[in-house]
């Protein structure tokens, strides 16, 4: 099936002018980002390189599963011209970081193709999942290209502290004199980016686990269960606190501790549901079949736990926020000069008994996401749960 | 019956295990931190004779693993020991604070759990009606902030300018019962709204994963009312997933509102972990994490005991 | 003529402010300077404050305060237990609101001439709570709770130069040191060293809070509430004026001005200096602010490459603006220091050392001096050192990247930052409480040899002044040498010291205190819980 895909996409049958012009812009593109680079370091201008392989190769990818329509081909043509302009014009801002840029602008387009391809499950959703996307939308956007966009750097100070809104500081400056708009963009930038890599991990680790246990029983079920059991009965904030204080305050570390205490959380909802699904006759139907442990997992449980899962999903990424901001208050969090939206709110919490809304800010801008993410998340459920009404 | 007696028996003695596994990590942990308990009393002060001094009176220059030994063995006699730092009884200490605490926790279930289930049923019920939408957003908005900084708003608003509660909960044990509910209603209040989204959204997800069920096809062709089918047919077996949910939350409120402690000036168990571990000492940070395992121990066992009876077919493995 | 008139009226008036004069007297030597009786009279009502009035309950919010603290004075290390402290004890001298050293427990001192040994007679009659009669023995096993083999009292290096201690009689008792000091008496006044009833085995009892002072201790739940009753034989007069004190800890900023706005407490410290000037819109509330001995330093070893060459030092001294931190770190709640370790608050500060500004071309020159042409060093910091001392090593990166200076920032652990980092590594931040008198600031800090000298600053004509300056009892020849002290460290000192920083605190408006607050401490010394009254 995959193979088909490529052929499609390298050559394919149905335009075949489209792509290779497509291919042509793509390869273009590269030229242009070696010659600029060719005199700043090396090491940048391969990650650039890299990069830009890489999209046209998932672009291309998405672009044969979308759906040939002339406005299909359109959309692709006109996505892909616009990732060659915005890194040719911004170059020079984005020089400083090529990889993150590349790979920002990247992700915005196959955002993109995704919108495409999928319109038609889309054009259905009600109006709710609609904003939940178009913000989900925009943050992707603004933190891809957060270099890009932002008009300052993330550390630098530009200024004297606490400036009110102007033209040139859009929102003020913060207590260090540092540009409050840029650094709401980087530290949109850095939470998404902490919050949606670590819940991923705890997914993926208690996910897994979590299945395994149920459908395995026995021994696997009694060792994993007893191991969660004995992570969860020390007070993950407590347990937070230590081992961070022991290895350090790093954001691969944060990303490990928090992930691994809530994988614990995942484990037990997965457990807990899968075991409703495990006793359900067409389990024990299919294992008496003889089909593997593996595909009973993938094609007779995960489908019917999938639901509160997502559910999970959805409340579990705005958890890492606050633990994230709730670590901060006790220093522990993401270290400064980085900015993330959790220590912004901290540092300027004082401001709001003064009716001061600057720690509004970040906070309206965490939960701006987590209602979009949510909303998305419950146009998912209604959908899973093949209801009509 | 006896099947869950049994059941409990087994998870009870697994408890003490996983609490025994608890203690041995803590210690580990706490024997990790950079700096020992001496140097963190003294602060700038510490010179070798007087740390070595210290050490010396509290057994510390013992190494760790006769330490864990000398406590456990206490341990097992009942006697948590006394505080490093000021040579206080910990049961004592804790006494106080763990009731505390669980005052807190209690007054905070009472509001919310009722709450988020109703209000989660009910979101069920009218899912994607505008009541559906709007619980959510003000619910996810609420949890979206981090609880510190709902506490803040709180204490602004219903604190500062309605001055209808107080902003700091300073209670003692020598206050009557209401009163102490009226000073504690506003970390109460933080921590509801803290737990209120994840519980409410949790049984409507629960719920409405089961809306699809052929049962409850059925009992829609029979023509049941939407109210009837939710609560008769779906709530039923909806209850296990919602089950743990609640008795998740409840530990958390037991065990993970340390912040609220801090912002409220709240007596509970949580500062008190959270300095002794600053200080290292060792003995209090033990009997926190010990007090706190058991309690989730117990919750833990009472959310299966509960699945369980909420789902018989559990009783039956294959 | 005018002129000494002008100054023996300020005199007379400053007499008083402090209560140090009655109004039979100040009558009397005022209009012996010629005024008018109505005229003296309301130069009389002026300058003395309101009487303060006995009464109430007063309740203090502070930031410190741990869980773990213990009534033990040896481990007193935050400013809620020391300032509950000296409510409940004593000790044998007392710094001033004004910052001059008068007798508490004792009712003189005498010195032998080379300040070697040091005699202190006791108030006669005083008595601790539980009613027994302070006597020189209380004193002496105080003492000796921070001293020997086998003391955990963080006092221990202040009273090491005590080579011997005694008690003669019931009344006195005598300290022998291993070399002058002048300054001896301002030593015991130490909020370590507070008097606690003997148990009669050498040891004391620390543990029921008994002592002399004016609050008797009710409760005392560590980290979270101490309440006082008025010591009704406090041997004091005029202080004391509360009845009852509600001692809390609330450690968040936030929950602190909230508690003070909603009138659930009556003091407070450490108010938030980011929005200090929000606060001093509320009508009901006073912000004092004192500017006293606490600072901030970053210290160089100096015996360590680069720093052991004194250009490289002074080129880092160029290039840091201190204008700038002040604004950010301190919002301006401070004064720049002069790269030593005196305060303005101090007897002998030098005000005409000229002050040390951010000058590149200084700092370039000094560097090319050095023979240095690109300048690398780490610098140590951690918010353990002091609020916003990380933030305050990022600045100095970026100001001293601009004289070629490359400033790498280490971000260190709070914890066991005290144990790990200070005197340890060549390049750090630390804060000082500071001391009461040069010689002790200088001693602890900056003598060669000395546990705490963090600069490891060993010079021989400093170190030489430091000893004769201690036991110099000629005012003019001692602030000369401490004058010179200040410039040699000024000079050729390894410390760089950017910033001293005020003492913010808040209070309701029905709380008085004396015209004058003690800037050795926060909230009034820490005495506040006996200084201050309700209006």
């Amino acid at each position: 099936m995959t193979m088909t895909m490529s052929k499609e996409a390298f050559g394919g049958n149905a335009s075949p002018w489209v792509s290779r012009i497509a291919m042509a812009a793509i390869h273009f593109f590269i030229l242009v980002l070696f010659l600029q680079n060719v005199t700043a370091d090396t090491w940048s201008s391969i990650i650039g390189l890299l990069f830009a392989h890489l999209y046209s190769v998932v672009a291309l990818t998405y672009w044969s599963r979308i759906e040939r329509t002339p406005a299909g081909d359109t959309v692709v043509v006109a996505l892909t011209l616009e990732f060659v302009l915005v890194a040719i014009i911004f170059w020079d801002r984005a020089s400083a970081w090529p990889w993150s840029t590349m790979f920002g602008l990247a992700l915005v387009q196959i955002c993109a193709f995704a919108a495409v391809r999928y319109w038609k499950e889309l054009r259905g959703a009600p109006a709710s999942a609609w904003f939940g996307l178009i913000v989900i939308l925009i943050y992707v956007m603004v933190a891809a290209t957060a270099p890009i966009i932002a008009p300052f750097g993330e550390t630098e100070i530009v200024g004297s502290e606490y400036d009110v809104w102007s033209n040139k500081h859009l929102l003020g400056t913060d207590n260090l004199g540092r540009d409050m708009f840029t650094r709401i963009i980087y530290g949109g930038r850095n939470t998404v980016g902490i919050a949606f890599a670590t819940t991923v991990l705890a997914f993926v680790l208690g996910g897994l686990a979590g299945l395994l246990a149920a459908a395995m029983r026995g021994w696997v079920d009694q060792i994993l269960g007893r191991s969660v059991d004995i992570l969860m009965a020390i007070p993950s904030f407590i347990f937070a606190l230590l081992i961070l204080t022991i290895v350090g305050t790093s954001v691969p570390s944060l990303i490990l501790v928090i992930g691994i205490l809530d994988a614990t959380r995942v484990f037990r909802l997965a457990r807990a549901v899968s075991m409703n699904v495990v006793v359900l006759e067409f389990v024990e139907a299919a294992s008496l079949r003889g089909e593997g442990l593996w595909w009973i997992i993938r094609s007779e449980i995960l489908p019917n736990i999938l639901p509160p899962l997502v559910a999970e999903f959805g409340l579990r990424f705005c958890f890492v926020f606050l633990f994230l901001s709730s670590l901060s208050f006790l220093g522990l969090g993401i270290q400064p000069p980085t900015a993330d939206w959790g220590s912004m709110v901290r540092d300027n919490a004082t401001l709001i008994t003064y009716g001061d809304i600057t720690p509004l800010l970040p906070a309206a801008a965490i939960a701006l996401l987590t209602v979009g993410v949510n909303f998305v998340v419950d146009w998912f459920l209604h959908k899973a749960s093949g209801l009509k009404d | 019956m006896s099947q869950i007696g049994k059941m409990v028996a087994q998870r009870l003695a697994l408890g003490l295990l996983t609490l025994f596994i608890v203690s041995l990590i803590i210690f580990g942990c706490v024997e990790l931190l950079p700096g020992n308990f001496a140097q963190e009393m003294l602060g700038r002060g510490a010179t070798p004779e007087t740390v070595a001094a210290f050490n010396r009176e509290l057994g510390l220059d013992l190494p760790p693993h006769e330490r864990y030994v000398n406590w456990l063995f206490d341990m097992l006699q009942g006697d948590f020991g006394r505080s490093l730092a000021n040579q206080r009884e910990i049961s004592e200490l804790l006494g106080i604070r763990l009731q505390n605490t669980l005052f807190l926790a209690a007054v905070a279930a009472v509001i919310a759990i009722p709450l988020a289930v109703s209000l989660g049923i009910l979101a069920a019920l009218y899912r994607d009606s505008i009541f559906d939408r709007g619980v959510n957003a003000m619910t996810l908005t609420a949890i979206s902030f981090p609880e510190f900084f709902v506490a803040y708003v709180l204490i602004i608003v219903l604190g500062v300018t309605l001055n209808l509660f107080p902003a700091i909960s300073n209670i003692s044990e020598e206050l009557g019962f209401w009163e102490k509910v009226y000073r504690t209603a506003l970390p109460a209040l933080t921590m509801t709204l803290v737990i209120l989204a994840y519980v409410m959204r949790m049984t409507r997800a629960a719920i409405i994963n089961l809306l699809a069920s052929p049962y409850i096809e059925m009992a829609r062709l029979k023509g049941l009312r939407p109210g009837r089918i939710i609560l008769k047919h779906a709530l039923p077996n909806a209850l296990a997933p919602i089950i743990n949910v609640v008795v998740l939350n409840l530990a958390y409120l037991v065990v993970g509102v340390v912040l609220v402690e801090v912002v409220f000036v709240y007596p509970g168990l949580g500062q008190l972990l959270v300095d002794s571990v600053a200080k290292r000492d060792i003995p209090v940070v033990q009997a926190c994490s010990l007090v706190f395992a058991a309690t989730y121990v117990l919750l833990n066992l009472l959310a299966d005991v509960l699945s369980i009876m909420s789902n018989p077919r559990l009783l039956h493995p294959r | 003529m005018k002129q000494v008139d002008l100054q023996k009226r300020n005199e007379l008036t400053q007499l008083a402010k402090k209560g140090r004069i009655s109004r039979r007297d100040f009558m009397g030597r005022a209009m012996a300077m010629g005024v008018t009786v109505a005229a003296a009279s309301t130069m009389w009502s002026n300058s003395v404050p309101a009487a303060p009035k006995r009464g109430g309950k007063m309740r203090f919010g502070s930031n410190h305060g741990s869980t773990t603290d213990s009534l033990d004075p040896g481990t007193f290390e935050n400013g809620g237990i020391i300032h509950q402290g000296y409510g409940m004890r004593n000790h044998l001298t007392e710094v001033d609101s004004d910052g001059s050293l008068v007798p508490e427990l004792c009712e003189k001192w005498e010195a032998s001439d080379d300040a070697v040994e040091w005699v202190f007679t006791l108030r006669k009659g005083v008595e601790f709570h539980n009613g027994k009669t302070m006597d020189a023995q209380d004193v002496v096993d105080s003492m000796n709770h921070h001293r020997g083999k086998d003391t955990k009292s963080a006092a221990k290096p202040l009273l090491a130069p005590v080579k011997e201690l005694k008690a003669d009689g019931k009344n006195k008792v005598v300290f022998t040191l291993s070399g002058g000091n002048a300054d001896f008496p301002y030593t015991v006044s130490d909020y370590h060293l507070a008097i606690m009833p003997s148990t009669g085995d050498g040891k004391v009892d620390w543990r029921s809070g008994v002592g002399t002072g004016a609050y008797v201790k009710q409760t005392f739940e560590p980290g979270v509430r101490g309440t006082y009753k008025r010591n009704p034989n406090y041997f004091k007069s005029g202080r004391g004026h509360f009845d009852e004190i509600e001692f809390l800890t609330i450690g968040d900023v936030v929950a602190r001005t909230n508690a003070l706005s909603t009138g659930e407490i009556d003091a407070m410290n450490r108010c938030d200096l980011k929005t200090v000037h929000l606060l001093k819109r509320n009508k009901k509330l006073k912000v004092e602010e004192v500017t006293g001995t606490l600072h901030y330093t970053i210290p160089m070893h100096t015996d360590v490459a680069p720093f052991d060459n004194n250009d490289v030092r002074l080129a880092l001294k160029y290039a840091v603006d201190r204008d700038v931190l002040l604004q950010v770190i301190l919002k301006g709640h401070g004064v720049v220091g002069n790269d030593h370790p005196i305060s303005t608050a101090n007897r002998y500060h030098a005000g005409d050392l000229p002050q040390r500004t951010y000058d590149l071309d200084k700092a370039k020159f000094h560097l090319k001096k050095a023979g240095v042409t690109k300048l690398s060093v780490d610098l140590s910091a951690a918010d353990a050192a002091f609020t916003g001392a990380v933030d305050a090593a990022v600045l100095y990166r970026e100001q001293a990247a601009k004289a070629g200076i490359d400033i790498n920032v280490v971000r260190e652990p709070n914890d066991g930052y005290w144990s790990n980092v200070w005197l340890k590594k060549p390049w750090c931040m630390v804060y000082w409480g500071g001391r009461p008198t040069e010689d002790m600031m200088f001693t602890q800090s900056l003598a060669a040899g000395a546990d705490w000298n963090e600069s490891h600053f060993a010079h021989k004509k400093f170190n030489e002044l430091l000893i004769a300056a201690r036991a110099e009892l000629d005012e003019a020849k001692r602030r000369t040498m401490y004058v010179d002290m200040q410039t040699i460290v000024n000079m050729e000192g390894g410390t760089v010291v950017p910033l001293f920083a005020n003492y913010v605190f808040a209070m309701s408006d029905k709380v008085q205190h004396g015209p004058k607050m003690a800037g050795n401490w926060d909230m009034d010394g820490d005495k506040a819980i006996e200084r201050w009254w309700f209006g």
